[in-house]
């Protein structure tokens, strides 16, 4: 088990080194001079030429990159262009409320998704099963930074009974978190569904019926430990699609995450910050896919099996 | 609580016999020609999309909406620019069925409007991801090893940044504008369709008649798109009205952020952000392209389900 957490540990390094390669090759071929966004457009050519020589700018490709790469790995991601702080420090200070904003939304779909999906496949082809599918689809639909404003015109202006925006109690990730998750919840209530209909199909199921368990046992026990792993991946995979809605939610509701951070940096040109926060956020979502492998092997025995 | 299979008896099986017994009739028929069994075959997708209720909702919908876009300028009361500046931000009127906003411009006309914007970034956005995913896919599956790994591995690369994240990155570089977010939405989806298309590709090349058409010395390049990728199209076709819906939503997202589509072009997710700042006082302005991004997901979705459990019905639950 050990050594399948170490291989996986290993392949992550490429994985980072490509994402980077990818950003770095997106942000270097940018019309515009960093410069300039720093000095201002009237600051006088030598001062100019200075800094992009002080800065390495002047250096080919490939040079270049191999100091990104190896500054980053070092926790060095420049600094931002108009904070002048380091890169690294602006999006540490941010990260823990997105990461909290990411995990509150996925804890929201899987506490509506699998309940949902597990009634619903159980009582396939009901007014529950037709309504709840029904619903999903509409979650699946749903912009979420549409349903975030709709959100808060019904709660925030015309209830008036949560706030729009702000950070720090529990009342003010309420919206958020329904915001991000709600799309996501949809996904694995489909997901749930669909698993769980293709193992209480198994023989297995059938003779767990016919030794006389309680179809809640058969459900909770049998079935559903079988189903979880597509329904783990999909939640794995939703993470990463959180990380990215991020963006928008945080915008929408003033989180003071990594996401609306990107957004201010990419409407004052702010490129470091950019790609810091692209790589920040490839390299979680690349650890969380990391920890759902891990996770695999303890829901299935059959994987922890072959690393034995 | 109860399932099909309780209510089983003995010696009954779950699945019905009717389809065998009538592919025991088709083997009675002599063997088709080539086209008239494309054919055929695309009659029984229809047949079997037709009684999809849901599916041909969806169908409705987006033939709908594209009949809109078309038809635009018949259909919308004034121009998407025209300001009425005595009258904005009023509520749904008969003059304005749906309002106007900040700047005195019909909401309804600019969503009719919109819906030419929306489903252009859809469809060409798919199209790019769906060429590049696609060969690159086909490459990988059909000559495997270094090329194959070289391939996948660089998707991998792509799947590990969300693609909203790759796709504000490339808009963020190279600035907004229609292009732009078409280019960037289809990019950051390439991997999906690589992936789908190696699958297929892997599973095809075995066969037999793909060993037929190299036998009789067809060469690579035919084998991979004359044989190998017209029978690999039902699982592209799924994913392609589904991913019609993502990059309309991603694209949105985009506008949203103030990355996407210029003013004073409709287009839904800017309308959107540009009524933010006047929810309070005049809510309609963003409920309405909201419900129609909705409206158009939703039906791309009902429609990608229905192929989908057409194409293939063993995927059907």
């Amino acid at each position: 088990m050990h050594k399948y957490i170490l291989r996986r540990l290993f392949l992550l390094i490429p994985v980072m080194l490509g994402v980077s390669f990818v950003v770095f090759t997106i942000m270097f071929f940018t019309p515009g001079d960093p410069v300039r966004v720093m000095l201002g457009e009237r600051a006088p050519e030598a001062e100019i030429e200075a800094m992009r020589e002080r800065m390495g700018l002047n250096e080919p490709f490939v040079v270049q990159f191999g100091s990104f790469v190896f500054n980053a790995a070092r926790g060095d991601l420049g600094r931002s262009l108009v904070t002048r702080r380091p890169v690294f420090d602006e999006l540490y200070a941010r990260f823990p409320a997105t990461l909290q904003l990411a995990a509150a939304g996925v804890l929201v779909a899987v506490l509506m998704g699998i309940p949902i999906g597990i009634v619903s496949a159980t009582k396939q082809y009901s007014l529950f099963d037709g309504m709840s599918m029904a619903l999903a689809l509409v979650g699946v639909s749903m912009p979420n930074f549409w349903q975030g404003m709709m959100m808060i015109l019904l709660f925030s202006i015309v209830l008036g009974v949560l706030p729009s925006s702000g950070y720090g109690t529990f009342m003010h990730l309420i919206l958020p978190a329904l915001t991000i998750g709600t799309s996501s919840a949809a996904i694995i209530t489909r997901m749930t569904r669909s698993s769980m209909l293709e193992v209480v199909r198994q023989d297995y199921i059938r003779t767990a019926r016919a030794k006389g368990l309680s179809e809640r046992v058969v459900i909770n026990q049998h079935a559903l430990k079988n189903a979880l792993i597509p329904i783990v991946t999909v939640i794995g995979l939703q993470f990463g699609y959180l990380l990215g809605g991020a963006v928008l939610t945080e915008t929408i509701f003033s989180w003071p995450g990594v996401g609306r951070f990107m957004v201010d940096a990419i409407r004052q040109r702010d490129y470091p910050v950019v790609q810091g926060g692209v790589l920040l956020l490839a390299l979680t979502f690349s650890v969380v896919n990391l920890l759902v492998d891990i996770l695999y092997a303890y829901i299935d025995p059959r994987i922890k099996a072959q690393y034995k | 609580m109860k399932t099909e299979t309780d209510n089983l008896q003995p010696g009954q099986v779950e699945e019905p016999l009717d389809h065998l017994e009538s592919s025991t009739e088709e083997h009675e028929l002599r063997l088709p020609d080539k086209g008239s069994a494309r054919r055929s075959q695309r009659a029984e997708v229809w047949r079997r999309l037709r009684k999809n209720k849901m599916a041909m909702i969806g169908l409705f919908i987006v033939v709908l909406i594209i009949l809109t876009a078309v038809f635009a300028d018949y259909i919308a009361p004034y121009s998407y620019r025209t300001q009425h500046l005595e009258r904005r931000q009023e509520g749904p009127s008969g003059d304005f069925w749906l309002g106007t906003d900040d700047l005195g411009r019909d909401i309804f006309s600019r969503i009719v409007y919109g819906s030419r914007v929306s489903l252009q970034v859809g469809f060409v956005a798919v199209s790019i991801a769906v060429m590049l995913g696609g060969t690159l896919g086909a490459l990988a599956g059909y000559y495997g090893s270094h090329l194959d790994n070289w391939i996948m591995r660089f998707m991998d690369v792509i799947l590990a940044i969300p693609s909203i994240l790759l796709a504000i990155a490339i808009v963020s570089s190279f600035g907004g504008g229609l292009v732009n977010v078409m280019v960037a939405v289809g990019v950051s989806n390439i991997p999906i369709y690589a992936r789908i298309v190696k699958a297929s590709v892997i599973s095809i090349k075995e066969q037999e008649y793909i060993e037929a058409a190299r036998a009789v010395g067809a060469g690579d390049a035919r084998i991979i798109f004359k044989h190998i990728l017209p029978n690999s199209l039902a699982p592209i076709i799924v994913q392609g009205t589904l991913g019609v819906a993502t990059a309309i939503l991603s694209a949105a997202g985009l506008s949203f952020i103030g990355l996407g589509i210029e003013p004073p072009t409709p287009e839904w997710g800017a309308m959107l952000s540009a009524g933010r700042h006047i929810i309070r006082r005049a809510p309609h302005v963003t409920t309405f392209p909201g419900l129609a991004i909705m409206i158009t997901i939703f039906a791309l979705n009902l429609l990608g389900d229905g192929l989908r459990d057409a194409l293939d019905p063993r995927l059907k639950q």
